[in-house]
């Protein structure tokens, strides 16, 4: 929405402190930035302040406080005075918001990146069969016959897998 | 956001039981880390309690930023008793065995889904974020928990009859996590609070489907032990508090 009250220059503004977000790299994967990832919600100056909203990823990701570091210091050195960073848990981050650069640069670094996010979250749901499990193709040779060899890896968002046509390994990095 | 007068002590007591419950199974969880089986699973548990900590830690700003005076996440988790914690018993049952833990795990976490998808529905707007953001995140918990309970209860000998053995021993607990008190029943009624005794059935669909699939009985008759969310704890609560607030309360203030 286009607020006529802001001075145009404010909107550039905005522009440029998104360029400089969008600089700042995830601290667990610093192959893509947080815009990337996306968690930055909201860029705004309200009055003089300036306003990050930032929707966390998970409850308990230990990359958190780095992250709001990270900001600070970068905008610090840019110049913006006084700083607020939100945080806004509604609606909840998926990994829908991953940009299509973000996954490329994932790829890139050898993780194949999240497949479609689905409901299935919202019923409780049985899997005896851990082959029913999703089977994203290698981040390496691009075959999908790939198959999960633990669902927790180096970070929480991530699972091992194993791919049967290159026999590399690779992370997942998992829908949510 | 609700008026908190609206409610009086009952909305910040139903958040405590929230983020207690949470909080202790986390910091029971973090006693596996370095010592799970397989490095994979030393990572898988240290991250499902890093989410039921995060978890926790929303419950607790929201349920103290309710109270009079208000307090912070730390002043609840550090500062508090034994008989002020609101968690359920289950959680407090000791890591025991692997079978245990995973036992323990699973009863929760299927519980926990259901809650929280409940929860998910609150009139409380910040409930239901919470709620939302924790049932993503308890779902992978609960896939998790219950491929163990069938890898365990239809594995060799000894991990059916370890698994058994502490399904007899949990399900002393679960009576407690479906019992409805006046002040779940007065979040009900405010359109706040989830109604877990309506949800019992669809519990137990799920849970006996994931034993007929690991071979394990769900136990005839248990004892229902209750007490828990209105703070009368056993001392494995006691054991518990002890190592989680040791730091903070010895030394005031300490920053690292």
């Amino acid at each position: 929405m286009v607020n006529l009250f802001q001075p145009v220059e404010d909107q550039q503004a905005t522009a440029s402190i998104w360029a400089l977000l969008t600089e700042i790299p995830d601290p667990e994967m610093p192959y893509i930035s947080i815009v990337d990832l996306g968690i930055v919600r909201e860029v705004r100056w309200q009055l003089e302040a300036l306003n990050v909203v930032l929707t966390p990823t998970y409850s308990g990701c230990p990359a958190r406080r780095e992250i709001e570091r990270s900001i600070r210091d970068a905008l610090g050195q840019a110049g913006v005075e006084a700083l607020y960073i939100e945080t806004r848990l509604h609606p909840a981050w998926t990994t829908e918001w991953i940009s299509a650069q973000g996954r490329e640069k994932m790829r890139g670094a050898g993780v194949a990146p999240p497949l479609a996010a689905t409901q299935e979250w919202q019923t409780l749901t049985f899997w005896p069969n851990p082959r029913a499990a999703a089977q994203p193709p290698c981040p390496h040779c691009g075959h999908t016959n790939t198959r999960m060899q633990n669902e927790s890896s180096g970070s929480r968002c991530k699972a091992l897998y194993h791919c049967d046509s290159c026999r590399n390994p690779f992370e997942y990095f998992k829908s949510f | 956001m609700n008026a908190p007068e609206r409610t009086g002590t009952s909305l910040p007591n139903y958040l405590l039981r929230l983020g207690d419950s949470a909080l202790i199974i986390a910091q029971q969880l973090c006693g596996w880390c370095g010592h799970a089986p397989t490095i994979e699973e030393d990572v898988a548990l240290s991250n499902i309690a890093l989410d039921l900590l995060g978890q926790s830690r929303l419950w607790l700003e929201y349920a103290g930023a309710n109270m009079a005076p208000a307090q912070d996440e730390d002043d609840l988790a550090y500062r508090r008793d034994a008989h002020q914690f609101r968690n359920v018993l289950l959680v407090e049952q000791p890591n025991g065995n692997f079978a245990d833990t995973q036992v323990r795990q699973f009863l929760f976490d299927s519980w926990h889904c259901l809650l929280l998808t409940e929860l998910s529905r609150s009139t409380d707007t910040q409930i239901a974020a919470i709620a939302t953001k924790a049932r993503k995140e308890a779902a992978y918990h609960l896939q998790h928990s219950s491929q163990w309970i069938v890898r365990l209860g239809d594995g060799s000998a000894r991990s059916h009859r370890y698994a058994q053995r502490a399904l007899e021993l949990c399900a002393d607990y679960v009576g407690e996590l479906f019992e409805m008190d006046a002040i779940d029943l007065e979040m009900v009624n405010a359109g706040i609070g989830a109604d877990m005794a309506a949800l019992q059935p669809q519990w137990q669909a799920y849970v006996e489907q994931v034993l007929a699939a690991a071979n394990l009985v769900y136990p005839a008759n248990p004892i229902n032990r209750r007490g828990g969310k209105l703070g009368q704890h056993s001392e494995l609560l006691v054991e518990v508090l002890m190592q989680m607030q040791h730091l903070a309360r010895s030394y005031p203030g300490a920053q690292w």
